[in-house]
């Protein structure tokens, strides 16, 4: 094992055209790195900047988003209200102090396996070199509740 | 013998103390049915008065403002000890509120904004010290903490009470809950609720027509030549923040052709009021092409105080990294 820095990147794919991409570039047995998770849904335009953020606050160094090609949606305009989306969570991360370059937005078609393997391995890359986010685990709202339940047990 | 009521101000601006006192003769029948043990706004009462309280003696604490310094994080967690019910009073302690926008920046920074800024006339240069020699022996200020942080970040809460500050119809529909459930007629919510608020969003308050969005340009509210006082504000072209917000003020702002800032926290179901709000406009949003989306974004020049205006400390990421490594 090497001392390299190897970054969490989660790919939020779309079921129409990328993630039948990185199913192709698996069937035709092209790698990328396994440091990206991707996870499927039905349109590039399902992506709520809930999700990235949450991605990137719980230990995601990176986050990849892919969608049809413009003019390609599925859901014919939905991946344009991806790219408004990208553009402006982009200007709020920056804001915020977080590197935008860590957000990508890219466009595969069904049969771009070997494009689409490489916008990986090279966001991988770009990753690595930006370093970790290493975004502080702090109690959650989510925890809260357990908090909650733990002073209630405390109370006579 | 009446039960107990406080209502304590940390990181604050006294807005809500004063939200309370205009619910007019409402603040009577809280007289009438408690008996008000601290509320530093309101009356005189010692910290070691209520250190002195058994556990659980405080039926009801109201607790405004965030969690800034050493003294308001010593409060929440004497308050909480001392109360059975205690409740976010507020955007700044449910949400982290105007002062939670701190959390951009680095202590240093906030302090050399307050203490030597454009606005401030300050030639010795002087800054508060946590600790002064004077004659009658030493002084001492409280420490601030690197980043502001909800109530709930702090010490377990039972109830939220958002808006800045909260309506008067809604904080007296809170005091009419509590009378009754001091009376044994109502009990009280399940533990964790939002209160004194609604369960939509601003805009199904909203009176303002909809139709069909298709924004070119975003403005600001100065920059507007003529506000059509019948159409949706964000279909005008100002960036309003009801779709993002939860109900409970009957849409005050929009209904004067001021666009919602939020105050009254994410909408129900949203994890981020911010992501919520950025997700909202960019569905509504014209650009097919990132130099058009970029020519519309141009109208928003301050993103993150804009969709994290009252949200920031208690969003996902909670503060800027300027706040964060300082903290860690």
């Amino acid at each position: 094992m090497s001392d390299r820095f190897e970054p969490v990147i989660i790919g939020f794919t779309c079921n129409w055209c990328s993630y039948r991409a990185a199913d192709a570039a698996g069937m035709g047995r092209m790698k990328y790195p396994p440091n990206i998770r991707l996870i499927r849904l039905m349109c590039s335009g399902r992506i709520d900047p809930t999700f990235v953020l949450k991605a990137l606050a719980e230990g995601a160094d990176g986050v990849l988003i892919s969608g049809c090609h413009p003019g390609d949606c599925h859901y014919l305009e939905q991946n344009y209200k991806a790219l408004r989306r990208h553009r402006l969570l982009q200007r709020t991360l920056a804001q915020l102090g977080i590197e935008p370059e860590r957000v990508r937005l890219t466009w595969a078609s069904a049969a771009e396996g070997a494009q689409l393997a490489e916008t990986m391995t090279a966001f991988v890359e770009e990753v690595r070199a930006l370093g970790p986010l290493a975004w502080p685990a702090r109690p959650r709202p989510a925890a809260v509740a357990e908090l909650h339940e733990a002073a209630a047990e405390a109370t006579p | 013998m009446k039960p107990k009521f406080a209502m304590y101000w940390a990181a604050s601006c006294g807005g809500c103390e004063i939200a309370v006192l205009n619910t007019d003769a409402k603040v009577l029948d809280l007289d009438a049915h408690f008996d008000v043990a601290f509320w530093p706004a309101a009356m005189d009462a010692k910290y070691r008065d209520v250190e002195a309280m058994a556990d659980g003696s405080l039926l009801v604490t109201l607790f405004n403002g965030g969690i800034r310094t050493e003294e308001n994080e010593h409060m929440a967690r004497l308050l909480r000890r001392k109360s059975q019910v205690l409740v976010a009073f507020g955007a700044c302690a449910t949400e982290g509120g105007i002062p939670g926008l701190a959390n951009l920046s680095s202590l240093e920074s906030a302090m050399d904004a307050a203490y030597a800024g454009p606005s401030t006339v300050n030639p010795g240069d002087t800054r508060p010290v946590t600790a002064w020699q004077a004659p009658e022996g030493e002084l001492r200020l409280p420490r601030l903490e690197p980043v502001l942080r909800t109530l709930d970040q702090v010490v377990p809460v039972d109830y939220y009470m958002p808006g800045c500050p909260p309506e008067a119809h809604q904080i007296a529909a809170v005091v009419d809950l509590l009378v009754q459930v001091v009376e044994g007629k109502a009990s009280l919510p399940p533990p964790g609720s939002v209160i004194g608020a609604g369960d939509s969003t601003v805009c199904d308050e909203c009176p303002r027509e909809r139709n069909v969005k298709n924004i070119t340009r975003l403005a600001r509210v100065q920059e507007m030549v003529a506000i059509d006082p019948r159409v949706c504000l964000l279909e005008q072209g100002l960036l309003c923040s009801g779709p993002a917000t939860r109900s409970g003020c009957r849409a005050r702002c929009p209904q004067v052709s001021a666009p919602c800032i939020g105050c009254y926290g994410a909408a129900p179901g949203a994890l981020d009021q911010g992501a919520r709000l950025m997700a909202a406009l960019a569905s509504v949003m014209a650009g097919k092409e990132p130099e058009a989306v970029d020519r519309v974004l141009d109208g928003i020049p301050d993103p993150a105080g804009t969709f994290y205006r009252f949200g920031l400390a208690h969003s996902l990421l909670r503060s800027g990294t300027a706040a964060w490594k300082a903290e860690a």
